[in-house]
């Protein structure tokens, strides 16, 4: 199980970095909320626990108790209060937060906790030995803990001494105790600023700084703090203290912080702030100028119970009727007015659906229409479902209310329950395609990535989906989707299964996955078929005779390969291991490196890689055929190319500017040798420490003499020629800090710009790799110090040496990138984590291996045979199930 | 607390090399086994309890009550007879029995005015337990056998009102509870329990009490016995009592860094699955299951065959989702054999090992 934090209500709540930020409600608190203390003082507990309600329902993932107050018994308070909210399933859902400064309220408030909550919070101002008592409680109730930077000399207020005060908490909790990382909450201390008070101007930065140094220290460990305080000065201007908390989360976000109690309802985007008041907020928060806090004083005023408005343009259509405007809203893309019309439309209607079911759809009909005659490609179909959900979801609470009074849930055309499976986090595709559904009146429920079957069949239970779709890259997913098929088979299930995603196939699909699910599995090939197949299987009419013809396609398939000819028989493992690539080894120099061991690139120049990328890819992600640059002017697709890469690279723009993305790498060199199909990689250069082995997998095709049955060993120098050869290694990312945006692009329903950002980390860590690939050949191996190709012989792949990556066709067995990782200490150099079915996290990354071979060369291994399945089970101390399982889709056989 | 030594670190290392190596199997329901004597007041009482309160102790400010029905205190009057069912269990291929301390705290005693009992029916029925495992053990010493402590849910909880109209009230508080399961331990230790089961957990802050108590209790001795922890799922909506989700429930309880993780009672084992399946995915521990003999029918009796039961299971063993299994409710040694046999050819569910745990 992945270190994350785990914590439980009713409900779990598991802390991945998916979740960017966790929102901990900060109105159930005596200290902080005027309101709740008043309730509480006046014994209004039913009021009170209303305030909690609302802060689930606002998006509160954690709420945040406090009693502290002079005047109310706390330790009564604490008590009366959780017990009755954990009577309330819509609250009790979530986790609590006990937070008090008097130990024996929190343990008041620990002894009602049937869920793993968190304290708020643990210090060491009273020393080591009662903060390491007060931890070994919170173990036993078992609970998370915030611990405060907070020692015997008071509370650290510089970067320096919250970095330090936490780093000794840490290690007392890991090492006098056996505290989880996970479980421990940092809360450097937000103060406030701009109080006119000099020394306090640097607190933002001081924490924001702490921040980023402890996330970098201590990457299990969690950052919060109490954000409100930040804009204390501020008290009675909430325009302005609310854009001092955007900005404030923003970078503290940024360098590390991912909790934080705050106001769940009120939280303003960035963007959203009036560009002079954010300007100068940014100066104070960020300690920018001497004269900061007077220059926002001077405007603060201003915004006094407004807020910044937006200077309207007005267009031709604009004058048309709201039918048409909103119909070329959609058909254009264009959200800018879409809540107004929304709400003129709604007030013509009778019912609030009556505007979904009339004119958005019938704009998104004409979308429909146009994207299916290729007039429409995807781009601008993704940007029309922006505008699309904007409208739906300013109309939802007047449907809501309506469904309430009438019982009439209106009607759409199906419901799918859409998921990338257990193991896996890219889910572009997977986005694309329930874009696409949504917008042809699809109710659509995204479950995210690495969703388990369980999840995936449980929602599609509750909602009484009308089908499931099941989306993957990597190739241990072809195996869960299988899983799932049988799982569905088991449970009983109806409903048809979609599958899709790049490495699924009608062929895998029939043969792997169909025969295990009996009502109905269709592979879906990409997004722009995804219509027309979840029509036809919501149609009554269709569904039998569509399922029946994919039936008997998959049995043709089946019947196919079952049939497949002799002649693509494999020869066995000891007859392809005596056909390997070989050289002249005994007058063969292996290249030494200028730079051997590992190196770590912390924060790489994105405006380089940039220059590295390869287009040809970024287009076929939006279902645009062609190569860079000719694409751009292809008589069909050109101008939709081109206007499309404008807007990326204009959101390239801006995320070198704004410096949106982090690029990290680590990269190394190591003693190696060939023994069999395996590499011995040696801690030094004596050859005699093993500090790992690496398992390749041979070719077994049948081939002529002249070509050899090839394996990546055979690249490196064999031992018993005593020569000095080396392997490499790479893992690069420029993903670090995508979530921030991805939220915000999600925050405003907009997948365009979501799936564009996406696609440009996918590409600049490509980019990124070829780059230090190149780096590599001449600088630190350094094997062609004066090579000089441009970047269109880079992508043709004109160079000496490769960098095959594990889980592609040369070294397709995706446990290997474990081993590569350890070598590399891959998630502590530069953050990238592997998720329990070897996918990489963030998605933009890639990882794989150097050699320098003047001969070695990508291929392809192939179909294996059970000879060399068994083999490489006893190399990795596999079963032979579990080498079935990893080299499932290579298998030349069917395994028992 | 996982610093602490073990208490016998011998029986533990046993315990560990056997769940390395199979499939173990608990034993089944108690109270079945009971009923089948057909014991009447006197038959419970005995002569210790005669007149209906516990003749050893001094001073009674009561006129005695019917002891009835406490299956817990034949531990004391009839122990021969528990002794037959641990045997039966034992002998139908049980690799671990549970004590006859369901009932055996504080708090339910008081039912029957002999809260004073708890810590004597715990250490009771823990030698009884023992003495049935040594002298199957002796018979077939390869395949030892080990007795499980266990610690009930008590007929109260900690995180429910049982007051509809004062959803803020509570009847037992969480301290009480601790000193209840403090003193029940301290028996079930006293009396030679290999492992403490804390089960039938139909809410998580009892059981959460339970495992503080267990901690304060291993620190003060300066070592640890471990810990198993079953839950309760209570119907199909696939949650405790208490309201949370078979995920949830693992993440309140994991801190006690227990040997095994599972549910039992209430369901049989079609409906346990998916829960039992969660668990299994999820848990770094061991995991068990011991369901019900189905769900009870019109007469209130459960009626699911031993064949049916085994071939269900089976198929969670197959599948890899199990460390331990047992029965519980209207389980029989019919059962149970017929559920050894089922499981014993099949490996145990393998543990995510630390490196997948790093890695993941």
């Amino acid at each position: 199980m992945a270190r994350h934090t785990r914590l439980s209500g009713l409900e779990p709540l598991v802390i991945t970095p998916d979740l960017l930020f966790i929102n901990v409600g900060e109105r159930t608190n005596v200290t902080g909320s005027a309101q709740f203390k008043k309730l509480i003082k006046e014994d209004r507990y039913d009021e009170a626990v209303e305030v909690a309600r609302q802060q689930v329902a606002n998006g509160a993932q954690v709420i945040d108790i406090n009693m502290d107050e002079g005047l109310i018994d706390s330790e009564a308070a604490m008590t009366r209060f959780v017990n009755l909210i954990s009577s309330e399933p819509d609250i009790a859902r979530v986790p609590f937060m006990i937070d008090s400064s008097k130990w024996t309220v929190i343990e008041a408030g620990l002894r009602c906790l049937q869920g793993k909550g968190i304290v708020n919070s643990i210090s060491m101002k009273e020393g080591e030995a009662q903060f390491l008592e007060h931890a070994r409680k919170v173990q036993q109730y078992g609970a998370a803990a915030v611990v405060m930077a907070f020692d015997e000399q008071g509370q650290a207020d510089t970067c320096e001494r919250k970095v330090s005060i936490c780093s000794r908490a840490y290690e007392l909790l890991t090492k006098e105790l056996d505290f989880l990382p996970e479980d421990i909450i940092f809360d450097p201390n937000i103060f406030a600023i701009a109080t006119g008070i000099e020394e306090h101007n640097n607190y933002a930065v001081d924490f924001i700084n702490a921040a980023r140094e402890l996330k970098q220290r201590f990457p299990d460990c969690h950052i919060s703090g109490g954000v409100s305080n930040v804009s204390f000065s501020f008290r009675g201007n909430n325009t302005v203290r609310e854009a001092i908390h955007s900005v404030f989360l923003y970078h503290a976000i940024r360098a590390g912080m991912d909790m934080g109690i705050v106001n769940a309802g009120a939280l303003t985007i960035m963007d959203d702030i009036d560009p002079p008041l954010r300007e100068r907020v940014e100066d104070v928060v960020l300690n920018r100028r001497e004269d900061a806090t007077e220059r926002l004083l001077e405007i603060a005023d201003n915004y006094k119970g407004k807020r910044g408005a937006a200077v309207v343009e007005t267009l031709a259509w604009r004058e048309k009727d709201v039918r048409a405007r909103l119909s070329h809203a959609l058909v254009h893309g264009i959200d800018q007015y879409v809540v107004e019309d929304t709400e003129e439309a709604r007030q013509l209607s009778t019912r609030p659906l009556d505007v979904i079911e009339g004119p958005l759809m019938d704009g998104m009909n004409v979308v429909g229409d146009l994207f299916g005659a290729g007039k429409m490609f995807l781009p601008q179909v993704v940007k029309s479902a922006r505008v699309m959900k904007k409208a739906v979801a300013y109309l939802l609470p007047y449907i809501e209310a309506e469904k309430l009074r009438t019982g009439d849930t209106g009607k759409n055309n199906g419901k799918i329950v859409m998921a990338t499976v257990k193991g896996d986090v890219h889910d572009i595709g997977k986005n694309i395609v329930a874009v696409v559904l949504r917008c042809n009146n699809f109710e659509v429920i995204d479950l995210g990535v690495m969703v388990p079957a369980q999840k995936i069949l449980e929602t599609a239970i509750a909602e009484n989906a009308d089908m499931i779709g099941l989306s993957g890259l990597i190739t241990p997913s072809l195996e869960e989707m299988g899983q799932v098929a049988r799982e569905m088979q088991r449970q009983n299930f109806h409903i048809p299964l979609l599958i899709g995603g790049a490495t699924t196939s009608r062929a895998h699909t029939a043969l792997k996955i169909e025969p295990h699910y009996k009502a109905g599995t269709v592979w879906v090939k990409d997004a722009s078929r995804a219509v027309g197949v979840a029509q036809s299987l919501v149609s009554k009419d269709l569904v039998e005779a569509f399922l029946e013809k994919i039936r008997l396609e998959y049995a043709d398939v089946r019947e196919r390969h079952r049939n497949r000819g002799p002649g693509k028989k494999l020869v066995s493992l000891e007859h392809a291991r005596t056909h390997r690539f070989s050289c002249d080894w005994a007058a063969y120099d292996p290249p030494q490196p200028k730079q051997p061991g590992v190196t770590v690139f912390h924060d790489y120049d994105l405006a380089t890689i940039r220059r590295y990328i390869d287009w040809t890819p970024f287009f076929q992600a939006w279902e645009l055929a062609g190569h860079y640059p000719a694409i751009l002017t292809d008589e069909v697709v050109g101008p939709q190319a081109s206007e499309l890469f404008k807007d990326a690279q204009a959101m390239m723009d801006k995320i070198i500017a704004e410096k949106w993305l982090t690029a990290r790498a680590v990269i190394g060199l190591w003693p190696a040798a060939n023994i069999g199909d395996d590499v011995e990689v040696y801690t030094d250069t004596s050859r005699t420490k093993r500090l790992a082995t690496l398992c390749s997998l041979r070719q077994q095709a049948d081939k002529p003499i002249e070509r050899p049955n090839l394996c990546l060993a055979d690249f490196i120098t064999p031992k018993e020629f005593a020569k000095p050869d080396w392997i490499g290694g790479f893992a690069v990312t420029a993903g670090l800090g995508i979530e921030e945006h991805l939220a915000r692009f999600q925050a405003d329903y907009d997948d365009y710009s979501s799936i564009i950002l996406k696609a440009l980390a996918d590409r600049l860590a490509e980019a990124f790799a070829e780059h230090m690939h190149e780096r590599m050949r001449k600088e630190f191996w350094g094997f062609v110090p004066d090579e000089a190709l441009d970047n269109d012989a880079l992508i043709a792949e004109k160079y000496r040496g490769i960098r095959p990556a594990p889980g592609y066709p040369a070294c397709p067995e995706h446990t290997e990138k474990a081993t590569l990782f350890e070598l590399l200490d891959v998630t502590r150099n530069t953050g990238i984590e592997l998720t329990e079915g070897f996918s990489m996290y963030p998605a933009a990354a890639v990882s794989g291996w150097y050699y320098s071979h003047p001969g070695s060369q990508y291929f392809v291994v192939g179909r294996l045979g059970k000879d060399q399945v068994e083999d490489y089970a006893k190399r990795k101390g596999w079963t032979l199930a579990e080498a079935e399982r990893w080299l499932a889709s290579n298998l030349d056989y069917e395994p028992e | 607390m996982s610093t602490l030594p073990w208490l016998h670190p011998d029986r533990v290392a046993l315990l560990e090399q056997a769940l390395r190596q199979r499939i173990l199997v608990l034993d089944g329901g108690m109270g079945t086994m009971l009923q089948a004597h057909e014991l009447d007041e006197g038959g419970f009482r005995g002569e210790r309890f005669e007149h209906g309160h516990d003749g050893h102790a001094h001073a009674h400010d009561h006129p005695g009550c019917d002891l009835r029905g406490n299956n817990d205190l034949l531990t004391l009057t009839q122990p021969q007879i528990i002794r037959g069912v641990h045997d039966a269990y034992l002998e139908a291929g049980a690799d671990l029995v549970e004590t006859n301390t369901f009932n055996s705290t504080r708090i339910s005693q008081a039912d029957y005015k002999l809260q004073h009992l708890a810590q004597e029916l715990n250490r009771e029925g823990a030698r009884l337990a023992r003495a049935a495992c040594d002298a199957m053990t002796a018979k077939t010493p390869e395949k030892p056998r080990f007795v499980i402590g266990v610690l009930g849910p008590t007929s109260r909880t900690a995180s429910l009102s049982p007051d509809v109209n004062d959803p803020g009230f509570r009847n037992v508080t969480f301290e009480e509870l601790a000193e209840n399961y403090t003193e029940s331990a301290n028996g079930l230790i006293d009396g030679g329990a290999d492992v403490i089961m804390v089960e039938t957990i139909f809410d998580t802050l009892n059981a959460k009490a339970a495992l503080f108590a267990l901690s304060e209790l291993f620190h003060q001795r300066g070592a640890r016995m471990p810990v198993m922890i079953s839950g309760t799922i209570t119907d199909r909506s696939g949650r405790t009592l208490s309201g949370q989700t078979a995920e949830a429930f693992y993440y309140s309880v994991r801190h006690a860094r227990p040997l095994s993780v599972g549910f039992n009672c209430a369901l049989g084992a079609e409906d346990l699955r998916p829960h039992v399946q969660t668990l299994a995915n999820l848990a770094e521990t061991y995991v068990s299951t011991h369901p019900n003999a189905g769900l009870p029918n019109a007469f209130g009796e459960y009626d699911e065959t031993p064949e049916h039961m085994a071939s269900v299971i089976g198929g969670f063993a197959r599948d890899g989702l199990l460390n331990l299994v047992g029965g519980c409710c209207g389980t029989t040694p019919a059962h149970i054999r017929a559920i050894a046999d089922a499981v014993c050819d099949v490996a145990p569910r393998v543990l995510p090992s630390a490196d997948q745990a790093e890695a993941a």
